[in-house]
C-alpha cells in the first residue's frame, strides 16, 4: 500500500520531468528576466506586439520579490545560465563586477551607430546610470552597458488637504528648512503625522542625507569625502546630521518613521494620515491604487542652505542589459531598441504611470508626474559620480542617522563612528 | 475534615482557571487569522482605512481573482506534489536512519549521528548559490527531482533527531518479542517501531509539510520555468516591487493556509492518548 | 563471523539513503561555504577571481564588528525569552489539553494556527495590532480600558521596548510547535503509572513532579534545543514588525549575514559570519545536551 503510493508519486515526478518546455526550431525566442511585478501585464502586451511585428517571441519571466531576483541572477551568473536579456539590481560596483566577469554585452557600438541615433533618444542622466566613464574607479572598460526603460526622481510630497487643515496655504509648500521645522509644532498640536518615509530601509535615509549634503557643502566636497580627502567629522557633515536631530526635535517626523518600510509610508500618505512624504515617482501609481482622490503635489526638499543648489536623486529607474554570452545577441539588442522607442515608451508610461526614459514622449502624463519629471534637471545619482563609498561606511552612516532619530546617539558621535569605519576600510585597501 | 463539596468546588475552580487560560491564548491565536481573512474581503482602498474586523462589503471575488491571477491551478498542484514527495521521502529515510541510530550498532554510528546533529546546528545561509551550482553539475537544476532532493535534505536532521529521541524511549520488550518470532530488522522497523512512533511521525509530517509548503527562495533560484514553480512563488506576484495588492495577497495567503491546516487536522488524530496503552508487557 | 559482517552491512543500509542525500546536499555546499569564508569575493565575479585572505574575515568578525555581536546578543535575548515564556506556556497548554476537558480538539487546532500562518502575515497582523500610527493600537487601548494608562507605549518604535515586543510576538508564533511536541510526549506516558500513583495516595502535584517531569525530560531537552536553534535564526518577523534593524536594536545574525551578502556584496565575509554563527550554535547545543545528560544521571 505504502509502496504503491510511492510509485504513484514517482510516476508523477517523472511525468513532470519530461514536461520541460520545448523550443520551436527555426524561430528565434528571447528570454528576459525581470522583477517588475507591476508591469507584467504591460510587458506581455508589448511582447505580443513585437511578435506580430517581427515574428520574434519574447518570454518575459518574472521573479519577485527583488531580493530573490537578485540572488537568482547572481546564481545564474555563476552557472553561466543567464537569459538573453535581464536587469541588474544593486550598486554600480556590482554592475561593474558583472561586466568584468564577462556577462554583459557592451552596447556602445549599437548606441553610437548612425551618429548615436539610439543614444540620443534617452535623457542623458538616464543613460549615465548605465554608463562607465573613462578613468572610472571600478576598473571597467568605458562604455554604455545597459538601456534604461524608465526614469524616476525622488522628491518630497505634501497633502494639500492636511496643509489646509493646519491653517497653511496649500499653494505654498515650505521652501526653507526652518519653515518645515515650524510646521512640526503645528503637526504635533493637531495630532497628525508629519513626514513619512521608508526609513526602516536604510537607502532612503541615505538619499535625503545626501541631498542635504549636496545642498550644504556642494558636490565636490561630498565626492572628496568619498575619496577619503575629507573626514566625516568635518563640521559640514555634522551639520547634515544635525538636520535630522532638528527634524526629530521639532516633531515634523512621523512616529516610528525608522520602523517603516517604504510601503508602510506610502500607505499612510495615501490614506491622508501624513502631511509630507519623501518618496520616488513610482509612488504615483501606488497612491492611485489606494486612494484615487488623494489631493497632493510634489515639492523639493526644503533648502537648508543657500550656499549650494538643492539636489535630488534621479536617473534611470530600471534598465535592461544583454547577456554577452547569449546566442541571440543581435536579436536581443534589436528588441531593446524597439522597447525604448517612442511608442512603446509612451505605452509603458501610461499603463504603469512611470516616467519614460525616451525624451520624445513626455506628452500625456499627469500633472504630478510632470512635476516629478521636471526635477531631472537638478537630479544626480550615486551611480554617476564615478566613485563609490564603502558599503560598511554607508551602513554605519545610515544606522547612525536612525540612532539620532531615536535619540540614541548624537550627531558628533555618529560622525566620529563613521569616520573610524572609513579609516579602517581605507587602511585595508592600502595593504 | 474536607468535605466532598470542597473538592467539587476546587475542581470547578481549577477547571475554570484552566479554561480561562486556554481561551485567552486561543483568542490571541485567532485574531491574526481573522484579520487576514477580513483583509482579504476588503478592497485595496478600504483595507487600511477600515480597521474593524468586519468589512462593510464582503468582496468574495478577491478569492476568485487571486486564484486566477496567482496561477493557483498549476502552482498549487506543484506544491502538493513537492510537499507530498518530500514528506514521504523524509518519513522513510529519516525513520530508517533514526531507528538505526537508536537500536542498531555499527562502527561510526556516533560520528554519523553527531554529523547530522551538527548539520541541524550549523545553518548555511548563502548555500543557495552552492546548491545551484551543484544541481547544475548533476543536471538536476530546473527539475522537480533536484528540488525535492534538496528539500529532503533540509528537513532530514531535525526529523532524525525527533525520531531518535522517541525511539530511545520505546520499550524494548516488544522488539525482543518480535525478534524471537523471527522478524527481520526491517520487519521490526516496519511492524513495531513505526506504529509505536505514530505521534512523532505525525509531528515530522506536519513539520516538513509546513517547511516545504512555505518555501520559495530555493524554488525561485533553481527553477527557471513557470511550470515548475510552487505556490509561494506565484503568491509573490501580488507583492509587487512598488504596489502590493493587499486584498489579493491576503486572499492568496488564506487559500495557502488551508491545505496545511488540513494536513494538521489529519495528523493530529494520531497524537492521541493510549497509543502505548497495553503495549507494555507486564 | 560471517553473520556479523552481514549484520553490520544490513545496519548500514538503514542509514545509507540519509547519508547519501546528506553528503551530496549538505556536506558539499558546507565545504564550499566554509572555504569561501577565507576568501574576499563579491558573489559576482568568477570564482577563480576570488582573493584568498586567510583569517582576515574571521578576525574582522571577532574584533572589529560590534554590529555582529550586538546582533548575537539580541538573538540570545530573544532566545532566552523563548526558552522561558514560550516553552512554559506551551507545556502548560499541552498539559491542559492532555486532560479530559471539553473542547479539547478545538484548542488543539487553534493553537497550531500561529505556526501555520506565514511570517509575513504574522508581522503585518501584529504590527496592525500593536502600532498606533499605521495600525489599530489595540494593545494600548486595552491597557487604557483595564486602567493602566501609564503603561501606554510606542511598543515597536521605542528602542527600549522594540526587541522585547519582537520576542513576545516570536513566542506567540512558536509556541504551537512546543505545544505539539509536548502533547505527543505526554501521550506516550503510560496511564498506568498515574493510576498506580493515585492508588498509592499521591496528589496531582506529586504525580506531576515524580512522573510527568522525569518521563518528559528527554522531550523537554529536545524542545529546548529546537527552540534555541530556531529562535537564534529568526529574522523574517523582525522585518515585518519593525522594518529593519532599528539602528541595531533589533538586529539579528541572519539579517547581518544577508546584509553582507546583498548590501555590501561581501559573500566571503557572509560565509565567515555563517560559519562563526554555526560554531556558536553548536557550542550552545552541546552544552544543553551535556547538561541534560547530567541531570538525567543525577
Amino acid at each position: 500500500m505504502f509502496v504503491n503510493r510511492i510509485l504513484c508519486i514517482l510516476l508523477l515526478i517523472f511525468n513532470m520531468f519530461g514536461c520541460a518546455p520545448r523550443e520551436e526550431t527555426g524561430k528565434v525566442t528571447l528570454t528576459l528576466w525581470h522583477w517588475m511585478t507591476d508591469r507584467e501585464q504591460a510587458f506581455s502586451e508589448l511582447a505580443k506586439r513585437y511578435e506580430e511585428k517581427t515574428g520574434v517571441k519574447v518570454n518575459f519571466e518574472l521573479f519577485a520579490p527583488s531580493d530573490a531576483y537578485t540572488q537568482k541572477v547572481r546564481a545564474a551568473a555563476q552557472g553561466t545560465n543567464l537569459p538573453d536579456i535581464f536587469g541588474i539590481l544593486g550598486e554600480k560596483r556590482d554592475f561593474g563586477s558583472f561586466i568584468k566577469a564577462g556577462h554583459i554585452l557592451d552596447l556602445t557600438p549599437y548606441m553610437e551607430e548612425g551618429e548615436g541615433t539610439w543614444k540620443n533618444k534617452f535623457f542623458a542622466k538616464a543613460l549615465a546610470v548605465n554608463e562607465f566613464s573613462p578613468e572610472n574607479s571600478y576598473g571597467v572598460k568605458p562604455g554604455i552597458y545597459g538601456a534604461p526603460i524608465d526614469i524616476m526622481t525622488i522628491q518630497m510630497l505634501y497633502n494639500k488637504n492636511l496643509l489646509k487643515q493646519l491653517g497653511l496655504d496649500p499653494r505654498k509648500p515650505p521652501l526653507t528648512f526652518q519653515e518645515l521645522l515650524d510646521i512640526g509644532k503645528k503637526v504635533k498640536e493637531a495630532k497628525i503625522q508629519g513626514l513619512v518615509s521608508g526609513w526602516g530601509e536604510l537607502w532612503m535615509i541615505d538619499c535625503l542625507a545626501n541631498n542635504y549634503a549636496f545642498n550644504i557643502m556642494g558636490k565636490d566636497k561630498v565626492l572628496a569625502t568619498i575619496r577619503g580627502e575629507v573626514a566625516y567629522t568635518d563640521p559640514d557633515w555634522i551639520k547634515v546630521l544635525t538636520l535630522f536631530k532638528q527634524m526629530q526635535d521639532s516633531g515634523i517626523l512621523a512616529t516610528g518613521v525608522v520602523t517603516m518600510v517604504n510601503k508602510t509610508a506610502e500607505q499612510l500618505f495615501a490614506n491622508d494620515k501624513a502631511v509630507f512624504a519623501f518618496n520616488g515617482s513610482w509612488c504615483v501609481n501606488v497612491y492611485r491604487g489606494m486612494n484615487p482622490n488623494l489631493d497632493y503635489a510634489v515639492m523639493l526638499p526644503p533648502q537648508a542652505s543657500d550656499e549650494h543648489l538643492m539636489s535630488i536623486w534621479g536617473g534611470a529607474g530600471s534598465s535592461f542589459m544583454v547577456n554577452a554570452r547569449s546566442k541571440n545577441k543581435e536579436e536581443a539588442v534589436k528588441f531593446l531598441e524597439w522597447l525604448t522607442d517612442r511608442d512603446q515608451q509612451a505605452y509603458l508610461a501610461e499603463a504603469t504611470q512611470n516616467l519614460p526614459a525616451n525624451k520624445d514622449c513626455l506628452g500625456k502624463i499627469s500633472e504630478v508626474l510632470a512635476h516629478f519629471a521636471s526635477g531631472m534637471d537638478i537630479a544626480t545619482h550615486p551611480s554617476v559620480w564615478g566613485v563609490s563609498e564603502f558599503p560598511v561606511v554607508i551602513e554605519t552612516w545610515n544606522k547612525g542617522i536612525q540612532a539620532i532619530i531615536i535619540k540614541d546617539k548624537s550627531p558628533e558621535q555618529v560622525a566620529a563612528e563613521t569616520q573610524k569605519v572609513k579609516e579602517r576600510e581605507l587602511a585595508k585597501r592600502k595593504k | 475534615m474536607k468535605t466532598g463539596a470542597y473538592y467539587k468546588i476546587k475542581k470547578i475552580a481549577i477547571n475554570t482557571l484552566i479554561h480561562l487560560f486556554l481561551i485567552s491564548v486561543a483568542i490571541t491565536c485567532l485574531y491574526p487569522l481573522l484579520w487576514m481573512i477580513s483583509s482579504s474581503l476588503k478592497t485595496q482602498e478600504t483595507i487600511f482605512r477600515d480597521i474593524s474586523l468586519f468589512p462593510h462589503q464582503f468582496h468574495f471575488e478577491n478569492y476568485v481573482l487571486a486564484w486566477q491571477e496567482g496561477g493557483f491551478g498549476r502552482n498549487f498542484l506543484n506544491s502538493i506534489i513537492y510537499t507530498t514527495s518530500v514528506v514521504v521521502g523524509i518519513v522513510i529515510v529519516s525513520s530508517l536512519a533514526a531507528y538505526a541510530f537508536s537500536r542498531l550498532t555499527f562502527p561510526g554510528r556516533n560520528v554519523l549521528f553527531i554529523m547530522f546533529m551538527a548539520a541541524m546546528m550549523i545553518p548555511i545561509p548563502g548555500s543557495f548559490v552552492a546548491l545551484y551550482l551543484l544541481l547544475n553539475k548533476l543536471h538536476l537544476r530546473n527539475t522537480p527531482v533536484g528540488y525535492i532532493l534538496c528539500m529532503i535534505n533540509v528537513g532530514l536532521s531535525t526529523s532524525i533527531f525527533l525520531l531518535k529521541t522517541f525511539f530511545d524511549k520505546m520499550p524494548k520488550e516488544l522488539e525482543d518479542a518480535a525478534r524471537i518470532d523471527g522478524c527481520s530488522k526491517l520487519g521490526i522497523w516496519r511492524h513495531v517501531a513505526l506504529p509505536l512512533a505514530k505521534p512523532v511521525l505525525a509531528v515530522v509530517v506536519v513539520f516538513n509539510a509546513l517547511n516545504v509548503w512555505n518555501e520559495y527562495v530555493l524554488a525561485l533560484i533553481i527553477f527557471d520555468s513557470r511550470n515548475f514553480m510552487p505556490l509561494q512563488v506565484a503568491l509573490q506576484t501580488f507583492q509587487g516591487e512598488f504596489i502590493t495588492r493587499y486584498p489579493l495577497l491576503m486572499a492568496g495567503l488564506t487559500i495557502t493556509a488551508l491545505p496545511i491546516i488540513i494536513v494538521y487536522l489529519l495528523m493530529q488524530k494520531y497524537i492521541v492518548k493510549g497509543v502505548t496503552q497495553g503495549a507494555v508487557v507486564g | 563471523m560471517k553473520t556479523d559482517i552481514k549484520s553490520t552491512l544490513e545496519n548500514y543500509i538503514f542509514v545509507l539513503p540519509a547519508v547519501v542525500i546528506f553528503s551530496v546536499f549538505y556536506i558539499i555546499p558546507f565545504i564550499a561555504v566554509f572555504m569561501l569564508g577565507f576568501y574576499e569575493w563579491d558573489g559576482i565575479l568568477a570564482l577563480k577571481d576570488a582573493m584568498f585572505i586567510g583569517l582576515a574575515n574571521f578576525k574582522e568578525i571577532f574584533f572589529q564588528d560590534p554590529s555582529w555581536w550586538q546582533a548575537m546578543w539580541n538573538a540570545t535575548y530573544i532566545t532566552l525569552i523563548a526558552l522561558t515564556l514560550q516553552n512554559i506556556v506551551a507545556f502548560l497548554l499541552a498539559w491542559a489539553c492532555d486532560r479530559e476537558i471539553r473542547c479539547k480538539n478545538f484548542y488543539r487546532v487553534v493553537f497550531f494556527i500561529p505556526p501555520v500562518l506565514s511570517e509575513m502575515v504574522v508581522g503585518m497582523a501584529w504590527r496592525f495590532i500593536i502600532n498606533d500610527v499605521d495600525g489599530a493600537n489595540l494593545v494600548n487601548r486595552m491597557l487604557i480600558s483595564i486602567g493602566l494608562p501609564q503603561l501606554v507605549h510606542s511598543w515597536l518604535s521605542d528602542p527600549k521596548t522594540a526587541l522585547t515586543t519582537v520576542a513576545v510576538v516570536h513566542c506567540w508564533k512558536g509556541f504551537g510547535w512546543g505545544f505539539l511536541i509536548f502533547l505527543a510526549g505526554l501521550q506516550t506516558i503510560p496511564r498506568e503509572l498515574y493510576e498506580a500513583a493515585r492508588v498509592d495516595g499521591a496528589n496531582a502535584w506529586h504525580s506531576f513532579k515524580n512522573i510527568t517531569i522525569p518521563m518528559m525530560l528527554p522531550v523537554i531537552v529536545l524542545v529546548a534545543i529546537l527552540t534555541v536553534l530556531g529562535t537564534m535564526q529568526a529574522f523574517v518577523l523582525i522585518i515585518g514588525l519593525v522594518g529593519g534593524e532599528l539602528a541595531g536594536h533589533t538586529s539579528v545574525p541572519v539579517l547581518r549575514i544577508l546584509a553582507s551578502m546583498r548590501g555590501s556584496s561581501r559573500f566571503g565575509y557572509a560565509c565567515a559570519q555563517g560559519i562563526s554563527f554555526g560554531m556558536v550554535l553548536v557550542i550552545i547545543s552541546f552544552i544543553q545536551y551535556r547538561f541534560s545528560k547530567h541531570t538525567r544521571q543525577a
